[in-house]
């Protein structure tokens, strides 16, 4: 019994040191020297050379020039230190209610845009981090970007066209856009958006 | 439902069948060979981490002996994994100097990863240092996963095995198991799958969280750490804890379409490749399709309900009038619903419990598909090991109803299986409800059990027993609303978890050491053949009819209930 233990204790450091510590650091070094930039949060920068973020993580827009992203429940929005979903269930109070505030709220500042609210607006992700929209969401929005822009609709259009990324393989997952990567591409094209913030930033 | 949202359903499941039958060939040369793949190199590797174990190879053990190496094994891994979190504010790699985790977070922690459930009552990003993750968790990962395969290799060799004619009694060794299982099977192909994750995106270094200034001027914190070398082993060995709090519905957890399909089929490998090891130890591999079949069958009812479900509207949400293409709440965009739905089907088939979308906030009978995945007991492919161990405990329960059917004492690859195994069967098969539904009926009222749920209603008892199912089936999935941190919540679900694991694997390897001396007979005309659909057929019952009448009432209380009341309009 008692050398039974005496082997499981080692066995347990032996283990702990191969694959907690040797294993993690080896793929540390590889993957240093071979994905830099992946490895360390593929981070974008602006035209300046300053870094705004990481094309995989989203951000919070709220000015009218820019594309808005889904609400966010990763801390008090898009905190890219706490991540985590809303978590509120099918038959939820608070769920219903802030989907109605939200798509009342969209509704308001935009009077142009075509059909009903896309419910990918509405609702939050499950890492409260998603950096993507489906290309429905962001059509959705483009009266309000063109117009807060002075703008051309099919000029924005094209710009949202050129970053609409297809299923990978031709089947998995959805055709989707970065909504930083094309806010960014929108400030490139047509100028910084300085427009007044929609709401209380 | 869409064309391409099946196409995607389906390249999954032809991936895994494409692998069983290789990758189960390489385990079992792994286990059972004479040699171990590539001798020169891992050779040496093998025989000095067996000699700084302190083991003898050669020497074989009976089902005590190995059940208890196994526990003491278990032991020192808790003990350990504890220590490294009560102490990460002094030890090195915790540069955003998060303070000691209080002790009971940090015992429901380390029995969560011994147990190789990864229920996550922390948040990774704001609470536990890399060397915590690293040392604790990664460790954890690996050899926890490793441990479900001993047994089920275990169990196998229980059945498989000839008797010499003193009668053998020994079932292997568990230390050579453990340590092949960890350096010939998950150690190169972690390897390799983390710098794949890497290449797409995921986070690999010990740097400190980057802090930059967003396009629109507000301050932003990016968390970061050694997640890829994490995440492999975390879906390779159907752990399921993530480095962050969302899972592998993190952006740098799973930041592509085409993770996302590989992190799916590596949960699924394994476990789908050991039918293919049973039937090769078996001698005849019909015996391991018989059980792959009857777990793709199950697996494909799991995700057609789910996929359904999840492309209907969200009622909660239809009253804001949006346009609805499905229930898009805690999922992210470049999933969708297929790809979310299929993932929720395939985490809780296996004990894997990695999420890329909440299974809190999926439609009333999409969460129920998850659970109901869960109380089958996981054997629809199952944990690394543990699918397989389970799903042959529900082969002997077959076997003797089947047997029950023609009068006949039944008999199991040619071995008889008696009362004592299907005493301890039994056993096995109790202790699972007897545990979710005994502290899930405590937890529903008394205060300490429901000041701790996010949703009211038939919701809230729907996460009271998705906690209890996910801690007692070693799953870690979870109804994420409930607030699982709590001293209440993290002792009583670090003690299912306990009893999940330990009072199961203990029958199971009784059973293994009870049918390993048994002689084998040669099949007569009344021998029921169990490598035919016949068979699959009735194991298929028998695992939906134990699982699915166990809980019934249950559900019918919280998922079924829910889907009527959403239907009429009804919030809470």
């Amino acid at each position: 019994m008692f050398s039974t233990l005496l082997i499981g204790l080692r066995a347990a450091l032996v283990t702990l040191v191969l694959t907690g510590v040797l294993y993690p650091l080896a793929v540390t070094g590889l993957s240093q020297a071979l994905f830099h930039e992946e490895a360390n949060g593929s981070l974008v920068t602006h035209e300046k050379g300053q870094v705004v973020g990481s094309a995989l993580i989203g951000q919070g827009f709220s000015r009218p020039g820019y594309f808005q992203p889904r609400p966010s429940a990763a801390g008090n929005g898009y905190d890219a230190a706490a991540s985590g979903g809303s978590n509120l269930g099918p038959t939820s109070q608070k769920l219903r209610d802030r989907a109605v505030a939200e798509a009342g709220r969209l509704r308001q500042e935009n009077p142009d845009a075509p059909g009903p609210v896309p419910a990918e607006l509405v609702t939050t992700s499950g890492s409260g981090l998603d950096p993507h929209l489906s290309p429905e969401a962001v059509r959705w929005q483009v009266p309000r970007v063109a117009s807060a822009r002075h703008v051309a609709p099919e000029r924005i259009l094209a710009v949202v066209d050129a970053h609409t990324e297809g299923r990978t393989l031709g089947m998995l997952g959805e055709p989707r856009v970065n909504v930083l990567q094309l806010n960014l591409a929108l400030d490139r094209r047509f100028g910084e958006s300085v427009g007044t913030t929609a709401e209380a930033p | 439902m869409t064309l391409l949202g099946w196409l995607q359903i389906l390249l999954f499941f032809a991936l895994v069948l494409a692998v069983t039958k290789p990758l189960g060939l390489y385990l079992f040369h792994v286990f059972e060979g004479p040699t171990q793949p590539l001798p020169k190199v891992l050779g040496p590797v093998e025989r000095v981490l067996l000699k700084l174990c302190g083991v003898d190879p050669k020497r074989e053990q009976t089902w005590v002996q190995y059940t208890l190496s196994l526990l003491a094994f278990s032991l020192f891994s808790v003990l350990l994994v504890y220590l490294l979190q009560r102490l990460q504010h002094v030890l090195p790699l915790n540069p955003q100097g998060f303070a000691a985790v209080g002790p009971e977070l940090a015992f429901n922690t380390a029995v969560s990863f011994t147990t190789n459930t990864n229920w996550q009552a922390y948040g990774g990003e704001s609470s536990l240092s890399y060397l915590t993750q690293m040392a604790g968790l990664a460790w954890q990962n690996f050899v926890s996963a490793a441990a479900g395969v001993c047994v089920a290799v275990a169990l196998a060799r229980g059945f498989t095995r000839r008797p010499g004619p003193e009668g053998q009694k020994t079932l292997g060794n568990f230390w050579v198991d453990l340590v092949r299982g960890t350096l010939y099977v998950l150690l190169p192909i972690c390897t390799v799958y983390a710098l794949f994750l890497v290449s797409q995106g995921v986070l690999q270094n010990l740097a400190p969280y980057r802090e930059l200034t967003t396009l629109e001027g507000v301050k932003q914190t990016l968390a970061m750490g050694p997640v890829a070398s994490q995440e492999a082993i975390k879906m390779l060995g159907t752990n399921g804890g993530g480095f962050f709090n969302a899972n592998s519905a993190h952006p740098f957890e799973n930041p592509t379409p085409l993770t996302n399909l590989v992190q799916l089929f590596s949960i699924f490998a394994i476990p789908a490749a050991l039918t293919y090891t049973y039937g090769k130890m078996a001698r005849d591999t019909k015996q391991g399709w018989a059980l792959f079949a009857a777990m793709s069958v199950l697996f494909f009812a799991g995700v057609a309900a789910a996929y359904a479900a999840e492309s209907q509207a969200n009622p909660a949400v239809a009253a804001a009038q949006v346009a609805q293409a499905g229930n898009m709440e805690g999922k992210e965009a470049r999933f969708g619903i297929s790809a979310s739905a299929l993932f929720a089907t395939v985490t809780t088939d296996a004990s894997c419990g990695a999420v890329n979308s909440m299974h809190d906030s999926f439609t009333a009978l999409g969460g129920l598909v998850p659970l109901v995945n869960i109380q089958l007991g996981e054997v629809i492919f199952g944990g690394v090991g543990a699918g397989l161990y389970g799903m042959l405990v529900m082969v002997v329960l077959a076997v003797f109803i089947a047997g029950l059917m023609v009068g006949r004492t039944p008999e199991y690859l040619g071995k008889k299986i008696e009362a004592k195994e299907m005493k301890l069967s039994m056993l096995y098969v109790l202790i699972f409800p007897l545990v979710i539904l005994g502290l899930g009926a405590v937890a529903a009222v008394i205060p300490q059990g429901v000041s701790s749920l996010n949703n009211a209603g038939p919701h809230g008892l729907s996460e009271i027993l998705y906690a209890y199912s996910s801690g007692t089936g070693n799953n870690g999935s979870a109804f994420a609303g409930l607030n699982a941190n709590t001293p209440f919540w993290n002792i009583s679900l670090g003690l299912a978890m306990l009893a999940g694991r330990f009072l199961m694997i203990i029958p199971v390897l009784a059973i293994a050491g009870s049918m390993v001396g048994k002689k084998t007979v040669a099949p007569g005309p009344g021998t029921f053949p169990t490598n035919g659909a016949l068979f699959t057929g009735l194991l298929v019952s028998v695992v939906v009819i134990v699982g699915a009448l166990t809980f019934f009432p249950a559900l019918s209380l919280g998922p079924l209930v829910e889907h009527f009341l959403g239907q009429a309009g009804k919030v809470f």
